[in-house]
């Protein structure tokens, strides 16, 4: 049996098409509705409430805390102040990236660490040596992402922490309606948004409070459906979806450096010594060969396609994740990895690996979509960065 | 200052014609009378905390070229949906239709399972007519009359067009054309509530009734939207209709177009047969060699100028050019949301639309009334709830109620007056109580907009919605009038661009970037 997340007494009732997904070994709602799409407009209009508990979370601490992760991990922890949140990724000693997730210093000599992938194995391995105690918490923690314009306002209901004062990627420790939780300002959707950490026991009260005091504000429960959408508008990469991770890779084609990613910014270059470090250093200087980047579909080109069947384009409502190739000048440059309809920019959207030198944004690409079976090409254009990036996710 | 085009009037095809006018590099200048631009598609805060969608209430036909040409998403164009209607009946049940088609056939084969399936095969037929239709949204309605080279070529491939539909489907379509909407819902299904409720959109906005030939094309007008990708569905616009005009109006302004509200066009002012500029109320004249009105056919030839500058026939076309407004609106602050007998307390039905259609021969009673100049008394109502889906719409835990109603005719016996309107609010408000008793004590705020209203606010002739009745002798070549659908006036650089030309209204802008494409071919850019 898949396992259930603390907030499963809420979340089951509410799944009417019993759409649910696998993720690391739970069972979460893949939409709660019969058609996700109001799921995925309160993200971008209201809020959002996700069930992300099945991340798998760890607490390291101890003296060599940071010097660990430091170690270990692309950015450099070394600067991550108390109450701070980092993005980062992490490398194999090829400079290939293991995994991805959030580390979050809870205090001097503790931080918390949220990955894609089990990481204990790997941690230890990184800490040898060291004066450093790792405890997965996974279990014990449930974990929500209330994501959309009104997050806040719901959130500040039912907390006495300022909200307003708490900056993007920080977290503060406080309780919710007298639940203790840790709220930081996080999420995966490219919006204004905050994720609750709470002591699985506490769980159910907390969803209570948050749907309570959320209702006239909109508050929805979403699925991992809706999610899909809005990541993909932010243009984040997804483990397993995107690219895998380097311990799974079968074959070297398999992996994918930071750089490669199109995540250059988490890779300090000035930092002690790390994972990857050297072979990223080589990178760095001769170029990646690859990058990850959007693609914005030619409307008229796919209205063309669709027209010389006699049909309007056709659009996938739900994200897609297989690996499609993308052309230039006839010759396969790369493969796009998800893609979407976006309801809200109404663009068809996909994120996609580019070799060198075809990932400049503006660059004019073709992408393989399938119309009435047959495999055609649309015309694409390369877009760096993500596609939606709002003032309110920062300010 | 000197600008190369003005426009009259800020309502949302004028405002999608100076984002064009703009973009092509031309220095352009909108004129809008009232403090917000948007005309019918306007937000208002009616009540402290309360905002409604005053008039224009949902969106669908918006061109999704519009969106991409203008980059409408990035300046703020957020649809949201509005996935159901539901309609209360009379012996306490209800019809619904859901966002999740399974669950809607099982409904709806709840009442009539032949009618389950025949509404897969009307769906189908519905968007091969709106196929059909579509080319021609797109499209310059050519002169049948003119031997003009451009006008031949239009009308060839019109031709060409229609003989590609096919037999069946031109046959539809011709159907379509000449039905009334009762009659062609007649052929496909049985269960009345159904038709009478299809037949509804066909009725919205023009004085007909369900039974009058003619409805049915407007009825595939509103099928229009839902085969493009952009929608598939009516929705509603983040912070009400008057967003998409200020969503229209920033992308105007980041081309470079100035907008001005507060400032009445009084005069289009001419000189030998040709366009000089425009004079305000307040006295003041602006020059430009390009004015284009966005205002209605009546207030565009026989306000604006002086009908002597135009020849009589079309003085006389525009003059028998139909307006007749039809519809109201009710605007409704909630204390608590409304609770239906039919489906109790809250639940999702409340997201989507209510429909007051509960038969077809309600439908026409009420249709019946206005024919002979009375307002409905048990009226057709489109009721939504924008603060469901748009918390920002009122206060937290209160609701805004957004009711369009048919039929208020413009010409009431005896005139509309305050008490008249007031009876007519209190006859939306009974026939909301018939179905959801406790909507008289959640109501905080009433706001009733009759078409006189409709006409003394926005300035649309005789309250029409779409600037002039969308019936079939008023439609695509004949829309304004006979010779004069292709933007132009007999003014030389006087043009026209609301919804009183082609292909008319709704939130569709296809008038606005039309009348500018022309423009803009006539000028050689």
């Amino acid at each position: 049996m898949l396992r259930t997340t603390p907030f499963h007494p809420r979340t089951a009732p509410l799944v009417q098409g019993q759409a649910w997904r696998r993720w690391a070994g739970y069972s979460v709602a893949s939409a709660y509705e019969l058609v996700h799409d109001r799921e995925y407009a309160a993200v971008r209009n209201a809020a959002a409430l996700f069930d992300v508990s099945p991340l798998h979370k760890y607490l390291i601490s101890g003296r060599d805390a940071a010097r660990l992760l430091d170690r270990m991990v692309t950015r450099d922890l070394t600067k991550c102040a108390v109450g701070q949140v980092m993005y980062t990724p992490w490398c194999d000693a090829r400079g290939k990236v293991v995994d991805d997730g959030t580390i979050s210093r809870l205090s001097d000599r503790v931080f918390r660490l949220t990955s894609a992938e089990p990481n204990l194995r790997w941690l230890s391995m990184n800490g040898a040596g060291m004066e450093v105690a790792i405890e997965e918490v996974s279990e014990r923690l449930g974990a929500l992402a209330l994501q959309g314009p009104l997050s806040r306002t719901i959130l500040q209901q039912l907390t006495p922490a300022d909200l307003g004062a708490l900056k993007y990627f920080r977290f503060i420790e406080t309780t919710l309606r007298d639940i203790p939780v840790a709220i930081s300002r996080t999420g995966y959707t490219g919006d204004l948004g905050y994720e609750i950490w709470v002591d699985a026991a506490r769980a159910v009260p907390l969803w209570d409070a948050l749907v309570e005091a959320g209702m006239p504000y909109g508050i929805t429960p979403a699925g991992i459906w809706a999610l899909d959408l809005a990541r993909i508008e932010a243009g984040l990469v997804m483990l397993d979806v995107d690219y895998h991770s380097a311990h799974h890779a079968l074959i070297e084609a398999q992996t994918s450096s930071p750089l490669e990613l199109s995540l250059d910014w988490t890779v300090s270059w000035t930092k002690g010594p790390f994972n990857g470090q050297r072979p990223l250093r080589a990178e760095k200087a001769r170029g990646p060969a690859w990058r990850f980047v959007g693609l914005a579909v030619d409307w008229g080109s796919l209205e063309g396609l669709y027209g010389e069947v006699g049909l309007p384009p056709q659009l996938p409502t739900v994200a897609w994740r297989t690996s499609t190739p993308v052309y230039k000048d006839g010759r396969q440059i790369g493969y796009a990895s998800s893609g979407c309809w976006s309801p809200l920019l109404k663009q068809y959207l996909a994120l996609a690996h580019l070799q060198a030198p075809h990932f400049g944004a503006g660059t004019s690409v073709e992408m393989e979509v399938t119309v009435e079976h047959r495999r055609r090409r649309a015309r694409a254009t390369v877009h760096a960065g993500p596609f939606f990036d709002p003032e309110r996710k920062r300010t | 200052m000197t600008y190369d085009a003005i426009l009259v009037g800020g309502g949302h095809n004028a405002l999608v014609a100076a984002a064009y006018l703009a973009r092509a590099g031309r220095k352009t200048l909108v004129l809008e009378r009232r403090p917000l631009v948007g005309g019918a598609a306007v937000t208002e805060e009616v009540f402290p905390g309360f905002k409604f969608s005053v008039f224009s209430y949902v969106v669908s036909l918006l061109r999704p070229e519009i969106i991409r040409d203008l980059d409408l998403p990035r300046h703020g164009l957020q649809i949201l949906p509005l996935e159901s209607t539901v309609v209360p009946l009379d012996n306490g049940d209800y019809l619904g239709s859901w966002a999740d088609p399974d669950l809607s056939r099982r409904e709806l084969a709840r009442h009539s399972a032949r009618d389950a399936e025949a509404a897969t095969l009307f769906g189908r037929l519905m968007h091969h007519m709106a196929m059909a239709v579509k080319p021609i949204l797109g499209m310059v309605p050519p002169d049948p009359a003119s031997l003009a080279p451009s006008d031949l070529r239009g009308l060839l491939s019109l031709g060409g067009h229609f003989r590609s539909l096919g037999s069946e489907r031109f046959h539809a379509l011709h159907k379509l054309m000449t039905m009334s909407s009762a009659d062609y819902l007649d052929e496909w299904f049985e269960f009345d509530p159904l038709k009478a409720t299809k037949s509804a959109s066909g009725i919205i906005g023009t004085f007909l009734g369900p039974r009058s030939p003619g409805s049915a094309y407007v009825l595939l007008h509103h099928y229009m939207g839902e085969i493009d990708g952009a929608f598939r569905a009516w929705g509603f616009q983040k912070g009400g209709t008057g967003a998409i005009s200020e969503t229209i109006a920033r992308a105007a302004r980041s081309f470079g177009a100035e907008i001005r509200t507060g400032a009445a066009v009084e005069k289009v002012l001419t000189k030998g047969g040709r366009v000089t500029g425009v004079a305000l109320g307040s006295g003041e004249e602006i020059a430009a060699p390009v004015v284009v009105s966005g205002l209605d056919p009546r207030r565009t030839f026989l306000e604006l100028v002086d009908p002597k500058e135009l020849p009589g026939e079309l003085v006389d076309a525009i003059g028998k050019f139909k307006f007749r407004g039809s519809s109201g609106k009710v605007n409704l602050a909630l204390s608590e949301l409304p609770n239906f007998t039919c489906l109790p307390g809250f639940g999702p039905h409340l997201r989507g639309a209510m429909s007051i259609s509960p038969s077809m021969d309600y439908l026409e009673r009420a249709y019946d009334d206005a024919k002979y100049g009375e307002f409905s008394r048990n009226p057709y109502m489109d009721i939504v709830i924008p603060s469901l889906i748009d918390p920002g719409m009122a206060p937290p835990g209160k609701h805004v109620m957004s009711v369009f109603v048919q039929y208020a005719p413009y010409a009431l016996n005896g005139g509309w007056t305050d008490a008249k309107r007031e009876a007519f609010g209190d006859a939306v408000v009974d026939t909301i109580a018939r179905y959801a008793p406790n909507i008289k004590s959640a109501i905080l705020g009433r706001q009733v907009l009759v078409p006189p209203d409709i006409e003394r606010i926005t300035g649309l002739s005789e309250g029409n919605i779409f600037a002039g009745e969308l019936a079939l002798h008023q439609l695509f070549f004949f829309r304004p009038a006979p010779g004069w659908a292709r933007y132009r006036t007999p003014v030389k650089g006087y043009w026209q661009c609301g919804a009183g030309t082609h292909p008319g209204g709704g939130i569709m802008g296809a008038s606005g970037r039309l009348a500018a494409l022309e423009i803009l071919k006539e000028a050689g850019a």
